[in-house]
Formats: C-alpha cells, structure tokens, sequence
C-alpha cells in the first residue's frame, strides 16, 4: 500500500462509521449517503495523490461527500423532492469541525435505526456493521457465510424498508426507549450467542465491536457496558471451550489458550459500569463470567450472583445455573432441579449431579436423553465422552 | 407518511374472543382516539370471507373464485388508513387495536 492508500484505509477504518452517521444524518437517505461516501473515497485517492494528504482527512472527507450528495441531487432529482432534499442538506451546518461534539449523537441515533425492532436480526446487525463500524459488504459476506451479491443485496433490501416503511431516524423518545435499549442489546447480544454456539470468532469479533460503540455511545446506560463487559469475558475463555469441537467444561480449560489481555479490559469495562451503582442482567452475567475467570472459582458468589440475576431475569436457565453453582458450593444433589420443568440442558445437568453422586448406571441413561437434547455438536462431543468414561468403571 | 393497516385475525374465533376478553384495548376508545388526533383517513371493518368473490382475468376471459385469493382461517377483518409521522406512531396504533391482541395487524406504507 502507497502512503496514501493507507492514510484512506486509516480514516476509514476510524472514521468510517462517524462520516456515515453525519452523512446519513445530514441527508436523511441511507442509500445517497452510501453512494456520496463511496466518491468521496474514491476522489480522496486521486487527490490526495497528486496533491499529499491533507491535514484533516475526515474533514476533507466529509465536505466532499457532502459537496458530492449536493451533485447527486442536482442531478437526478427533480421538482418538489430536489427542493426538499437541498434544504435539507444546506440547513444542516458543515460540521466538518464539529466532528467530535455533536457527531455521537448521530451514530447513536443510526444505533437505533438500524436496531429498530422492525427490521430482522439479521438486517440490522448487517447494516449496524455496514453503516456504524465501516465494515465492507465483503467483510460482512464473509461473517455471515452468504455470497458478496447476496449480502449486497440484503444490505440495499434494508436501507428500503428503512426508507420506504418510514422508521425514524432518531433515538427513541423516552416511552420508547427502554424498550428500544433493551432491543439494541439484545441484538448484540444474539449475535455474539452465534457467533458463540457455533464457534465463529469472527461472529463474536463483530458483536465486540457493537458492544465497545454502544457502550461508548450509552455511557449512562450501565448495561450497554455490561455487555460489553459480558462479551470480553466470555470471548476471552472462547479458544479454550470447544477446541476440536468437543466441550470443555470449565474446570478442564486449558487455561493457556485464555485471553488474559481480554481479560483484563472485560474487568476494566465491569469496573467502569459498577461504579455506577445501577446493576441489570448483563451486568450481573458479567460479574458471573468475572467469577468464572479466578484462580480459584468462589461458587458461593457465583450463586449469589444467580440469585440475584434470577429476580431481574425469572427463567429456567438462570435457575439451571444457579443449581449447578449451588452444587458446586454444596455438593450435587438432586433436589436443586426440584421446579425446573424443561430445558434441552437439564438431562446432561442431572446426569453430571448422578456421576458425581457415584450414581453411574442412572448416570449413563440420563447421559443418553442429554445427548438426544444437546442443541450443538460439541455439547453432543462432550456427553457422550462423559458417558463412555462411565462405561469404562 | 401513510400506511394501511390489514387488520386479521382466526375469523371462525374472532366474534368470541372480541366479546368475552377482558384484557383487550376498548376498540370505541380507539377509534376516538384517532379521529382526535386527525390521523385516521379511512376505517372499513369487512364481511367474513365465505363472502369474498375473487377475480382474474385470463386470456381475456373473466374468471371468478367463490371466497378470497388466500384460503385459511387467518383473514383480514378490516382495514385503518392512517396518516402520521412515521413507522413507530403507525405502530403504537396498530398495537392499540383489540385484534392486535388475538390476532395481527400489517402495516404497509402506502406509495407516496
């Protein structure tokens, strides 16, 4: 790469989600902002080579794009549209210069059109990734295992519906806006499950990019950093969990192939958010997934936690974890799955508490149900070289 | 920005369920509400299906279907234009309405 494709690549890779915010914000049309972007890198290449880089790159950047736009309008559009759409980029200042004050509200107001609830999991995270962390249509082709075309598509598909079916551009008003937070988390956050189940770091990756925007965007919304938090510590122990495709439970980890420098940052990041004072489920689960990383595991916190967690989040797979934390404090037995009434992990739970009970013939029979249950290929691995060690005795 | 609402639901259950759910939004209070607010354009409540008549036109021939192009026991009911800001106000009222409840509303932006 030339000195100057690089200093593009760089503002890109920086800025690329802050010019995209301003443009989108500035031009109120999704689909003008891609296209004055893609000139205005395009005109940034032969520029800045017959003329050096220029002092402020994004701010060169984002004057051409908008100069660009301006053309485009000019144009092709006609009448009352062309009016309207030029009125609308003039009334907005150039704030080229103002690019660090104002600018994160524009990509926190994109966060949330892009995460509108309205639009498919897949669609949003796709565009979020496109549009807020300047991704290539390739980049996110790649993550999501589709065709470059394909992606294309969905991401044009996308920035329609937003378009056509009128979703606004804008953070939600405040009886909206728990409701639309907890969406724009979740959707991170399933994402990363993905990415997680099936062993993509490239999955995860993505979804530790949106987790590190949206908490810098939301930094006083503590949960968008618990997550944050949560996804660190949880991605850290990634290489050790499943490598060969088999489970390894947590005890039995390689330690060596943990990432103690994402450890670090995802204790730095839950510090940050407890300062606050204000503590939500992920939050909670990243405390948990903190305990998780110790030396030595202090179980009783563990179960605290879940207690804890289980007011805020009533559900069978807070109560499962919670009983295995409680066995792990206690000692197994049976009776901590009084109430549990059905989850695909409670058949491979009762038979780990029977092995560790001595209990290996009842054991091997709930092995074989947890198999029929296990929702991946390596929990499947996992159960059935528990059982086989059974077998064995 | 206006949208239709297609208001559909189990049309062999829909009577019953209007007449004896106690959780359900007051339709009356919705329609009010509407009006009041000037964002209601056009509001048809639709015989049941079995009076659909279908039509197409095929080699210059008039074909006619007894009962709606779609057959199955989710139909559509009846249909809201309304006319406001934007998606999330087209959904606050299509969440509004008591069908929503049992049933489902889709909101299709209209062309401008």
């Amino acid at each position: 790469m030339t000195g100057v494709e690089e200093a593009l690549a760089a503002t890109f890779r920086t800025d690329g989600g802050r010019l995209m915010a301003h443009l989108i914000g500035a031009l109120g049309d999704f689909d003008l902002a891609e296209e004055a972007a893609q000139e205005a890198y395009a005109a940034a290449l032969t520029t800045w080579r017959r003329d050096g880089v220029p002092d402020n790159p994004r701010a060169w950047l984002t004057t051409t794009a908008r100069n660009r736009a301006v053309d485009r309008i000019r144009r092709e559009r006609k009448g009352a549209e062309k009016l309207r759409e030029l009125a609308l980029i003039q009334a907005e200042p150039d704030r080229a210069d103002a690019f660090e004050s104002g600018i994160a509200d524009e990509r926190l107001r994109l966060l949330y059109t892009c995460c509108h609830p309205a639009l498919s999991l897949e669609a949003q995270v796709t565009l979020a990734l496109r549009t807020l962390c300047g991704l290539s249509t390739a980049e996110i082709a790649r993550t999501f295992l589709v065709a470059e075309a394909t992606m294309a598509k969905r991401l044009v598909r996308t920035r329609q519906k937003i378009k056509l079916a009128g979703i606004p551009y804008r953070v939600p008003p405040a009886h909206l806006l728990p409701e639309r937070t907890d969406a724009v988390l979740s959707t991170i956050y399933l994402l990363f499950h993905q990415g997680y189940a099936d062993g993509r770091a490239e999955l995860r990756l993505r979804a530790r990019e949106l987790a590190a925007l949206t908490a810098e965007l939301m930094p006083d919304h503590p949960e968008a950093g618990g997550l944050h938090a949560l996804l660190l510590l949880l991605d850290a122990r990634a290489a050790a969990r499943a490598p060969g495709g088999v489970l390894v439970p947590l005890d039995e980890q390689d330690k060596t192939l943990w990432d103690f420098t994402m450890i670090a940052a995802g204790e730095q990041a839950l510090r940050q958010v407890a300062r606050r004072g204000q503590v939500g489920p992920y939050q909670l689960q990243a405390m948990i997934a903190a305990c998780h990383v110790q030396e030595r595991i202090d179980w009783a916190r563990v179960a605290n936690l879940y207690d804890r967690l289980l007011v805020l989040v009533p559900s069978d797979t807070v109560r499962l974890n919670r009983a295995i934390a409680l066995s792990m404090r206690d000692g197994p037995d049976l009776a901590l799955l009084d109430g549990i009434a059905d989850h695909p992990l409670l058949p491979a739970t009762r038979a780990d508490f029977l092995r560790r009970l001595g209990d290996h013939e009842a054991a091997r029979a709930e092995y074989e149900k947890a198999i029929e249950r296990a929702p991946t290929a390596a929990d499947r691995a996992y159960l059935h070289r528990r059982s086989a060690a059974l077998k064995g005795r | 920005m206006r949208y239709l609402l297609l208001i559909s639901a189990d049309e062999t259950t829909a009577e019953e369920q209007f007449a004896t759910r106690k959780d359900l939004p007051d339709f009356d209070e919705w329609m009010a509400d509407l009006e009041r607010r000037g964002v209601l354009e056009v509001h048809a409540g639709l015989e049941m299906s079995p009076t659909a008549t279908t039509v197409r036109v095929r080699d210059g021939e008039v074909l006619l279907t007894d009962g709606p192009f779609a057959e199955g026991r989710e139909q559509v009911g009846g249909l809201a234009m309304v006319n406001c800001a934007d998606l999330d106000e087209a959904i606050a009222i299509a969440a509004g309405h008591p069908a929503s409840y049992f049933g489902q509303v889709e909101i299709r932006p209209l062309r401008p």
